[in-house]
C-alpha cells in the first residue's frame, strides 16, 4: 500500500501506442488534450513575441521601429491571436481535455471523435489565420469594427480569412463545450453527485454553457460582415443603409460571455490549487460552485458596457452598468473563499500555488478597476485609453493565463511524469509576476492622464506629457522584458524536466480528486474499474510517504466504498 | 424500448457501444443530450439573424412591407407544405425504426428526401426568378432611388452642428409648436446625430399606404423596383435580409440531404432496428430543427 495508484505501472497513455499518426488521429482526451496544449503554447510564444514588439516600438514617443499601418496590424494580431487561439482554448481545450475525464472518473468524454474533429478544427483554424497574413494583413484590432472593416479601400485583404478562421476556431470551441456539458451529465460515475464534483469541473461547466450559446452569434456575426465586405450588403455599412452600432452589438453578444470563457475555468484553476495547497478543505463549496454559473448568467446581460460611449441610449447604458456592477459580486464571493481557504491552512509554497496567490492579487486590481470602467461617468474619460488595456490585461493575462500556466505547473506531473524543478519554478513565477506588474502597472496612470490605446506614437502632445507618457512606456517595456525573461525560463525548466526530471508520484501535491488515484502518468483508459468517489477535498485522508515523495492514503482509514466491510 | 437496450448492455460488448459507456441506454441518451444542444446553438445561429431583422424590421417597416410583393407567396406555402410533411415522414421513419420496420423505415427516408428536393427545386426557381430580374442583395442591387431630393436621405455635405446650436435650434422648435406656428423641419440634424443614413420615412421616398392598399386589393406589384418610382430609400436591405436567411437555411436544407441520404444507404443494409436507431433519431430531430426554421421564416418574409 505505497501508492494511491490503483494500477500497475508499465504502460501509459504516452507510450501506450508509438508513431506521429496515433497522437494525430487519437481518440484518447489525454493525447487531445496534450496537442492542444502545445499548439496554444506555440501561438502564446508567436502572440507574445508580438507583444514584446508592440512594448518596443512605445519605447520613445516617435514611431521608431515601425511605420503606423506596421503597427495596426502587430496590434491586431496580437490581439486576435491571443484571444482566439490562446487564451479561449487554453484552459477547457488543453487542461479541461486532460483533466476534465479524469477528475470525473470518466475513460474518456462523452463525443471521442467530436472531440478530435474540434481539435482538427482548431489546426485548420490556425491555419486560416496564417493565410490571412499572406493574403495582405489585417489592422482592423481584434474586434472587427465596422465600417472599417468593411470598408476596402483602408482595410486589408486579410480580413475575410481572418474572420473565416474565426468562425472555424468559434466551431471548435462549441464542439469542446458539447462535450463537456454532455460528459458532465452522463459520465459521472456512482457517486459522483454534482456536488462532489471538484469545483474545476464546475467551473468548465459554466464555461462550456457559455461556449454553447454565446458562440454561435459570433458565427453568423462574421458570416454576416464576410458578406457584408465581400458583396457589400450593406447590412452593417452605413454608407448602404446599414447601422456599424449592430455589428458592435452582434459582437459583443458573444465576446463579452467570451471574456467569461477565459476567466471562470481560471477561477476553477484556483480553487483546486488553493485548496489542495493549502492543504485544507475548500471553504464555501456551494457558494463558488453557483458563482461560477452566476458569472456565466450574468455575463450574457452586459455586453452594452463596450458601447457606453458608442451612441446607445442613457436608459440602456444606466441599465448595462447595474447589471455590470453586479457581476463583481459572484466574482468577490470566491476571492473571499479563496482566502478564507487559506486561512489557517497549511500552506505550501509550491510553484502552482504562487501561481495561485498571484492570481488573486492580480485579479483583484483588474476586477476593481472593471469597477471604474462599469461607473458611467468614469468610463466617459478612460474609454479607449490605456486604462481599458491594463484592465484587461489584469484579468485576461494576469488572471486567465497565469491561472492556465499554474494549472498547467499543477498537472504537469500528471501530464508528464516527471517533476519540474521547484527552485527555477519559483523564480519564473517572480520573474513573471514582477514583469507583469512593472508591464500594466504603469499602463493604469498612462490611461487616466489620457493616453489613448492602439496609437503608435505619441509625440503630439504637450512636452511635459509626452516626457510623462515616455517615462510609463519605458516602465512598461521593461516590465514586458523582465515578463519575457520569466517565460522563458518557465519554458526551459519545463523542457528541461521531461528528459532529465525526476519521475513523479502519482499525488506530489497532496490533491484527493480522482486524477491524483491514477499513475502518474494515467494508464490508456484512465481507470481499471470504476473508481469510489468521496469528498474530493476532505485531505485528513493522506499523509506524506517520504519514499514514494508523494502523498499516499493513511493506512489507518478505509477507503470510500471500503467502510461497510471492514 | 428501453428494456432492450438494457438487455444489450449486459451481454458482451454491443457493436454500436463505445468503450467508454456502459451500455447503450447510457450512449443513447448522451447522443441525444449532444444533439438538443448543437440544435440550441443553431437557434443561437439564426438568432442573431432574426434579430438583425427585428432590428432593420423596426427601424424600416416600410421597406418591408414593400420587399414582401415581390416574393411569390405561392412558392412559399408549397414549400412550407413540403417541409411540414417531410417533417412527418422523418418522425414516422423514427418510429419504424423502433419497431424494427425495415422497409417502411426505407421507404419513410426516401420520402423524406424527396421533400427535401422538391423543396430545394423550388427554391431554385424563386432564387432564380430573382436573379434574373436583378433583384440582388447588397450593392449590386442598390441604386439610389429616383427622388432621391425629396426624400430625407442623409446629405454628407450638410455642415455639422454643435451641440449647444442643436439645443437652441431644439428651443426654438418648441417655441414655433407653443405659438403654432409650422415647425420647421431642421433636415441638418442628421448630420448632427449620426453619420448612418436614415431610412426615408413616410411620403418622402414612398407611400406605405399605398401599398397596403394595394396588397389589400391582392394586386401584385408589377413594376421592377429599379423602375419604381416609388421605391423607397434602401430598398435592398429587405433582400440581404431575405437572402441571407434563406440562404443559410437553404445550406441547412443541403445538410439535411446529405444526413438523410448517408441514413438512407445505412438502412438499406439494415444497420437500425429497435436495439439501435440513435443516428435516425438524431438525424430526425436535425430536420425538424430545419423544417421549424423555415415555419418562421415563411410568414416573417412572405406575409407580413
Amino acid at each position: 500500500m505505497s501508492t494511491l495508484s490503483t494500477h500497475p505501472s508499465g504502460t501509459n497513455y504516452l507510450n501506450h501506442t508509438r508513431g506521429i499518426m496515433s497522437w494525430i488521429f487519437t481518440l484518447d482526451h489525454k493525447r487531445i488534450g496534450m496537442m492542444y496544449l502545445c499548439s496554444v503554447l506555440l501561438s502564446f510564444f508567436v502572440g507574445g513575441m508580438l507583444a514584446v514588439l508592440i512594448r518596443l516600438q512605445l519605447w520613445s514617443p516617435e514611431a521608431s521601429l515601425f511605420t503606423q499601418d506596421q503597427y495596426n496590424q502587430i496590434f491586431t494580431l496580437h490581439g486576435a491571436i491571443m484571444v482566439f487561439l490562446v487564451i479561449i482554448p487554453s484552459i477547457p481545450a488543453a487542461l479541461g481535455n486532460f483533466v476534465l475525464p479524469i477528475m470525473l472518473g470518466a475513460k474518456d468524454v462523452a463525443f471521442p471523435r467530436l472531440n478530435l474533429f474540434s481539435y482538427h478544427l482548431w489546426v485548420v483554424g490556425a491555419l486560416v489565420f496564417l493565410l490571412a497574413l499572406v493574403t495582405g494583413g489585417l489592422d482592423t484590432g481584434w474586434t472587427f469594427y465596422t465600417p472599417y472593416s468593411t470598408d476596402t479601400d483602408s482595410a486589408m485583404g486579410g480580413v475575410i480569412p481572418a474572420l473565416t478562421a474565426a468562425f472555424i476556431l468559434g466551431f471548435s470551441s462549441i464542439f469542446t463545450g458539447m462535450n463537456f456539458i454532455v460528459t458532465i451529465h452522463r459520465l459521472r460515475p456512482p457517486g459522483m453527485t454534482w456536488f462532489r464534483m471538484p469545483l474545476f469541473l464546475w467551473a468548465i461547466y459554466a464555461t462550456a454553457i457559455i461556449q454553447v450559446l454565446a458562440t454561435p452569434v459570433l458565427g453568423i456575426t462574421l458570416m454576416l460582415l464576410a458578406v457584408e465586405r465581400a458583396f457589400g450588403i450593406g447590412i452593417f455599412d452605413p454608407s448602404l443603409g446599414g447601422d456599424p452600432v449592430l455589428y458592435q452589438h452582434f459582437f459583443w453578444f458573444y465576446s463579452h460571455p467570451a471574456v467569461y470563457i477565459m476567466i471562470l475555468p481560471a477561477m476553477g484553476i484556483i480553487s483546486e490549487l488553493i485548496s489542495i495547497h493549502s492543504h485544507k478543505h475548500i471553504f464555501g463549496y456551494k457558494f463558488i460552485a453557483f458563482s461560477s454559473i452566476a458569472i456565466a448568467i450574468f455575463g450574457f446581460l452586459v455586453w452594452g458596457h463596450h458601447m457606453f460611449t458608442s451612441g446607445q441610449s442613457s436608459l440602456m447604458n444606466v441599465i448595462f452598468s447595474f447589471i455590470t456592477f453586479s457581476v463583481s459580486i459572484p466574482s468577490a464571493i470566491k476571492v473571499f473563499n479563496w482566502l478564507a481557504t487559506m486561512y489557517k491552512g497549511s500552506i505550501s509554497l509550491n510553484t502552482p500555488m504562487l501561481y495561485a496567490l498571484s492570481f488573486i492579487f492580480i485579479f483583484s486590481i483588474g476586477g476593481l478597476t472593471g469597477l471604474h470602467l462599469g461607473t458611467l461617468a468614469t468610463d466617459i474619460h478612460l474609454h479607449d485609453t490605456y486604462f481599458v488595456v491594463a484592465h484587461f490585461h489584469y484579468v485576461m493575462m494576469g488572471s486567465a493565463l497565469l491561472a492556465m500556466i499554474g494549472g498547467m505547473h499543477h498537472w504537469w506531473p500528471k501530464m508528464t511524469g516527471k517533476m519540474y524543478s521547484e527552485f527555477w519554478g519559483r523564480i519564473g513565477c517572480g520573474l513573471v509576476f514582477l514583469g507583469f506588474n512593472l508591464t500594466f502597472f504603469p499602463q493604469f496612470m498612462l490611461g487616466s492622464q489620457g493616453m489613448p490605446r492602439r496609437y503608435a506614437q505619441y509625440d503630439d502632445y504637450l512636452p511635459e506629457t509626452v516626457q510623462l507618457f515616455e517615462f510609463y512606456h519605458q516602465l512598461s517595456t521593461i516590465g514586458s522584458l523582465v515578463m519575457a525573461a520569466g517565460f522563458f525560463l518557465t519554458a526551459g525548466y519545463l523542457l528541461h524536466s521531461i528528459f532529465f526530471g525526476v519521475r513523479a508520484p502519482a499525488n506530489p501535491w497532496g490533491g484527493r480528486s480522482l486524477e491524483w488515484q491514477c499513475a502518474s502518468p494515467p494508464p490508456h483508459d484512465n481507470f481499471a474499474e470504476t473508481p469510489t468517489v468521496g469528498d474530493c477535498y476532505d485531505f485528513s485522508v493522506l499523509e506524506w510517504d517520504e519514499k514514494e515523495q508523494g502523498y499516499t492514503w493513511r493506512e489507518d482509514v478505509p477507503r470510500p466504498g471500503e467502510e461497510g466491510t471492514g | 424500448m428501453s428494456h432492450s437496450h438494457e438487455q444489450h448492455g449486459h451481454g458482451d460488448h454491443p457493436e454500436h457501444l463505445g468503450h467508454h459507456w456502459d451500455n447503450l441506454q447510457q450512449q443513447f441518451e448522451a447522443g441525444k443530450l449532444g444533439m438538443w444542444l448543437f440544435l440550441a446553438t443553431e437557434v443561437l445561429l439564426f438568432g442573431g439573424l432574426f434579430v438583425a431583422y427585428a432590428v432593420w424590421r423596426g427601424n424600416n417597416p416600410e421597406l418591408y412591407a414593400y420587399g414582401s410583393e415581390y416574393l411569390d407567396v405561392t412558392m412559399g406555402a408549397v414549400n412550407t407544405v413540403i417541409l411540414i410533411l417531410s417533417s412527418l415522414t422523418m418522425a414516422m421513419a423514427v418510429t419504424y425504426a423502433q419497431l424494427n420496420r425495415q422497409k417502411a423505415l426505407l421507404v419513410c427516408l426516401i420520402l423524406t428526401f424527396l421533400g427535401a428536393c422538391g423543396f430545394m427545386l423550388i427554391k431554385f426557381f424563386e432564387y432564380s426568378d430573382k436573379i434574373q430580374e436583378g433583384i440582388l442583395p447588397g450593392a449590386a442591387f442598390y441604386d439610389p432611388p429616383p427622388n432621391l431630393e425629396a426624400s430625407n436621405y442623409w446629405n454628407p455635405d450638410l455642415p455639422i452642428i454643435d451641440r449647444h446650436t442643436l439645443l437652441a435650434l431644439r428651443i426654438e422648435a418648441a417655441e414655433r409648436e407653443r405659438e403654432g406656428r409650422p415647425a420647421q423641419i431642421d433636415r441638418p440634424r442628421f448630420g448632427e446625430v449620426s453619420s448612418v443614413a436614415p431610412a426615408a420615412v413616410g411620403p418622402a421616398g414612398f407611400d406605405p399606404d399605398a401599398v397596403r392598399a394595394r396588397h389589400v386589393r391582392g394586386e401584385k406589384s408589377k413594376v421592377h423596383p429599379l423602375q419604381d418610382p416609388n421605391r423607397p430609400v434602401n430598398a435592398h436591405m429587405f433582400f440581404n435580409i431575405y437572402f441571407m436567411m434563406t440562404g443559410l437555411h437553404g445550406i441547412h436544407v443541403l445538410v439535411g440531404m446529405i444526413v438523410i441520404g448517408w441514413l438512407i444507404y445505412r438502412a438499406a443494409l439494415g444497420h437500425f432496428g429497435s436495439d439501435y436507431f440513435t443516428p435516425v433519431d438524431l438525424g430526425g430531430l436535425y430536420w425538424h430543427i430545419v423544417d421549424l426554421i423555415w415555419i418562421f421564416l415563411f410568414p416573417l418574409f412572405y406575409l407580413i
